[in-house]
């Protein structure tokens, strides 16, 4: 009824659109896990850009919980508390797509609106920003294809049996097949982190022919540069993932040698831009179901740009706006 | 009333005075807490972590401990979200396998002497490759009479009161009533003279752990229920929670001292406590600590208290 009254008020103009809809209001963050950069500079992004909302008046409280063990069972409670604790939305990093939703149907029949992003839930009640990891796979094969390379590929993998990284192996894979041009020739397993990835590396490539490119995962690109360096190899084109170490290692090598890749990994801000989307809902603004979080991209010409977005042992970083999500919303529904 | 039974009593009202104190502080944090919705809301993923707790209790009667519950509970929803919804006769075969293979692992202990904790850790990766095996990407779907059931909103009181009043019950008579109860707490106590006294110490393994195989696979469906698909790591936190809520409940772990009541009340003081501390807004990096204090400060009471009675 509240809302109903406040659409109409607002309709008429009595009301400024947002500020007045959500004051009231109180959003939740619920996530599963803290424990890496990413996880740590989304936590930020969600801090910065709630407070700013807190003190503006859009919104009237917007803490953020983590669980303590990265449990789904112990997820699914922490959802519940929220709903007892009266939350208006409840923004969610689901430690797994299934197990929570039990939980988060209670909340939708409590009347709570649920969004959920990176880790999203399958519950339909729930909306679902994802990331498009097979695209962040395919667009790496066509990117060496637009700089006019051919010939062998080395693909550094992420963790072995996690969603993400079977979903960007499969892009990758789908792409190189369609492309006479490109083989895979060897692969391993970086754990998208550094260390693993030189020491994979280092250990497979005396067994491979010449390598003109690398696709990457995000977080082994650095790594997989110092595997060649030290084996004495030409340096292929080794795709980035918007890590400090790996834009630091490729501006240096820009202006030593001209050096050109691309970089593209999902900005942390996510959290952001699910604030915002569960913002519109209260407000009452008409937001699809299923929405697809913008990949992060950083280019030749705007590496120094990107570069200063870019915490020292974080992840290039969008704190995204009211007004970007907007833009992103409606470009998606074009 | 003599020092030494006031003692006793205080001690066996431990588990209870811990609850009451908890739901106290988050009816004053929550006062919406304080209704049917809320308690309900509260308690719900409590069912499960109960069942789970009372399997736990049986192994841990007879001085053994049982590391693969977790593991053995997701096994169970990854049975229930896959196979018993499509085929629901295979998928209760699969349940009963299961019931029938903790059995057989309660024989292997007795007959080859090994240690309980090696061999439920070893099956514990068993469970989950199963598991994995069966729903390699969290999935599935809960058969409808399932996830229905857990959703049941009966008079008078939430289900999970229900759910604790007739496990207190049936537990208490089967392990502190039941002729059953004294085998098992005498194969606890002194394996020796009950093995002396004719019984077969091998029939008793298998029937304790085929009744924490049961037990288990319970836990699963009730969690199964309540989060309505599967997920091969669902339950993994709950082998340490359900040993932890035997303690709790005044169990120990040697000398077949267990407590059915406790245990139960020990499970929802575990569940409450989390929820508890999220009320309060400590920090997730305080949270496992806090938790551990709340555990340690009890079982230091009830040190206290069982000193006191010792002395008095």
């Amino acid at each position: 009824m509240k809302i109903v009254l406040a659409a109409a008020l607002v309709a008429l103009g009595a009301l400024p659109a947002i500020a007045a809809d959500t004051k009231d209001m109180k959003i939740a963050l619920s996530n599963n896990y803290a424990g890496n950069s990413w996880r740590q500079a989304m936590l930020k992004s969600w801090d910065t850009v709630t407070k700013q909302a807190v003190s503006d008046g859009v919104i009237a409280e917007a803490p953020a919980f983590t669980t303590s063990e990265n449990q789904a069972t112990e997820q699914a409670g922490q959802i519940q508390n929220m709903i007892l604790q009266g939350y208006n939305a409840i923004v969610i990093d689901a430690a797994s797509p299934t197990a929570l939703n039990g939980a988060i149907r209670q909340a939708c029949d409590a009347g709570i609106v649920v969004v959920t992003f990176d880790g999203i839930a399958t519950e339909p009640c729930a909306y679902r920003i994802a990331v498009d990891f097979k695209k962040l796979g395919s667009m790496q094969i066509d990117f060496f294809k637009s700089r006019g390379l051919k010939g062998n590929l080395l693909e550094i993998r992420g963790l072995a049996g996690v969603f993400v990284d079977d979903e960007i192996h499969s892009g990758v894979e789908s792409a190189v097949k369609a492309d006479p041009d490109f083989k895979i020739v060897g692969s391993v397993h970086g754990n998208w982190t550094q260390t693993v990835a030189q020491k994979e590396v280092a250990g497979i490539l005396p067994t491979l022919p010449d390598i003109v490119a690398v696709a990457t995962q995000g977080g082994d690109g650095f790594g997989a540069a110092q595997a060649f360096k030290d084996a004495g190899r030409k340096e292929p084109v080794i795709f980035m993932g918007n890590r400090d170490d790996e834009l630091a290692w490729w501006k240096q090598q820009k202006d030593a040698n001209g050096y050109v890749t691309m970089s593209a990994s999902i900005a942390p801000g996510s959290s952001a831009f699910a604030f915002w989307v569960a913002q519109k809902i209260l407000a009452g603004d008409k937001v699809p179901q299923d929405m697809t979080l913008p990949i992060t991209v950083v280019t030749q010409d705007n590496l120094e740009e990107q570069i200063k977005h870019t915490e020292k042992g974080s992840v290039t970083n969008v704190n995204y706006s009211r007004q970007d999500v907007s833009n992103i919303l409606a470009e998606g529904q074009k | 009333m003599s020092r030494q039974a006031l003692f006793a009593t205080a001690e066996r009202l431990l588990p209870a005075i811990t609850l009451g104190l908890l739901l106290a502080a988050i009816f004053t944090e929550q006062p919406r807490a304080m209704s049917y919705f809320g308690l309900n809301l509260l308690l719900s993923l409590a069912i499960p972590i109960m069942f789970a707790t009372l399997a736990q209790m049986m192994i841990i009667a007879i001085n053994d401990l049982d590391l693969s519950i977790g593991s053995y509970v997701s096994l169970v929803a990854c049975i229930g979200s896959t196979l018993l919804t499509s085929q629901p006769w295979l998928g209760a075969l699969a349940l009963v396998c299961g019931i029938a293979l903790y059995a057989a692992v309660g024989a292997l202990i007795e007959w080859r002497r090994l240690p309980s904790i090696v061999v439920t850790l070893g099956l514990s990766f068993v469970w989950l490759g199963l598991a994995v095996t069966l729903l390699p990407t969290p999935g599935g779907k809960a058969p409808a009479w399932l996830s229905g059931s857990m959703r049941a909103q009966p008079a008078f009181a939430p289900l999970p009161i229900y759910f604790a009043a007739v496990l207190s019950l049936v537990g208490w008579l089967v392990v502190s009533r039941s002729s059953f109860g004294v085998i098992l707490r005498g194969a606890g106590g002194n394996a020796r003279s009950v093995a002396r006294a004719g019984w077969s110490l091998l029939g008793i393994r298998m029937a304790v752990y085929g009744m924490a195989g049961l037990l288990g696979t319970i836990s699963g469906l009730c969690l199964l229920g309540l989060t309505t698909s599967g997920d091969a790591n669902l339950a993994s936190r709950y082998t340490l929670v359900s040993i932890a809520s035997v303690i709790l409940g005044g169990g120990s772990f040697i000398g077949g001292r267990v407590f059915p009541v406790g245990a139960v009340l020990g499970a929802m003081t575990l569940t409450l406590a989390a929820s508890f501390l999220t009320f309060m807004r400590i920090n997730a990096d305080w949270q496992i600590g806090a938790q551990g204090f709340i555990l340690v400060a009890v079982l230091a009471l009830r040190a206290m208290l069982s000193r006191g009675r010792e002395a008095a």
